[in-house]
């Protein structure tokens, strides 16, 4: 088979601009299969592309970074800062006497920023009505596809230190 | 040739119309497939990349055989 076509004997200007509106029937739908095996083509390029992207990309390597003292916080209070990069920016929640989590600001529908609502022990995005488990991330509601990527901390020295971000199912 | 398609032209339309509303079922799964694929990536489910590359590649092939067909048709229907 042959991916450029030659149909006939005529010249390819005659099969394709015919004169003739049975032929033209036939040109118009051999022209749209080959735009729909083009479109195929190009829903597999993107699945090689995911695949190389599972293959080739390495796990980033996430400084440490100190995101505030203990104590700092009230219980039920937040604390905004940016992880792994100036533009990531993270929100810190104190959860209970000896207990702090953070994660991504950034909404996994369409980016908007996330606050803590104390009152309803979740994160909220304002935007939507995504509604986050404050536990780990998960979603609670609304249409954001995914959990926020949840930071690790870690405690060193009285101080809260950044270690990495997780991203996946359970944060 | 005239103006009207003759019989054979038509059974040949008719069998091109079904080769393409399969070629169309086949891609709205593939466009399927690469959403679903590339939201299973950024939630940080790498193992479902590779089943459906292969998978999407099975489908590519399938409307590549469907486009081949559907050249035979129009070959052999130009006979006339
Ligand atoms: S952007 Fe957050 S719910 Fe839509």
């Amino acid at each position: 088979m042959s991916l450029f076509r030659n149909p006939s004997d005529q010249p390819l200007w005659k099969d394709e601009f015919s004169v003739f509106t049975a032929d033209e029937r036939y040109v118009t739908r051999r022209q749209f299969t080959k735009f729909l095996s083009l479109a195929s083509l190009g829903m597999f390029a993107g699945n090689l592309w995911i695949l190389a992207k599972t293959f080739f990309v390495k796990t980033p390597e996430f400084p440490s970074t100190v995101v505030a003292e203990l104590g700092e916080i009230p219980v039920g209070g937040v604390k905004l800062f940016t992880y792994p990069a100036p533009q990531d920016h993270c929100i810190l929640v104190r959860t209970g006497d000896d207990k702090y989590v953070a994660y991504s600001q950034k909404c996994t529908h369409l980016s908007c920023a996330v606050y803590y609502s104390a009152q309803q022990g979740r994160l909220e995005c304002p935007c939507h009505q995504g509604y986050f488990s404050i536990k780990d991330g998960s979603v609670l509601q609304g249409p954001p596809p995914r959990p926020l990527p949840r930071i690790v901390l870690e405690r060193d020295a009285g101080k809260l230190v950044a270690k990495g971000v997780k991203v996946g199912e359970h944060g | 040739m005239a103006d009207l398609p003759s019989p054979n032209q038509r059974r040949g339309l008719v069998a091109i119309d079904g080769a393409m509303a399969l070629m169309v079922i086949l891609l709205v799964v593939q466009i399927w497939l690469l959403s679903a694929t590339l939201e299973g990536f950024l939630a940080g489910h790498h193992g479902v990349a590779l089943p459906a590359a292969i998978f999407s590649g099975l489908l590519f092939a399938a409307c590549v055989t469907i486009d081949a067909f559907v050249e035979r048709v129009d070959r052999e229907s130009r006979k006339d």
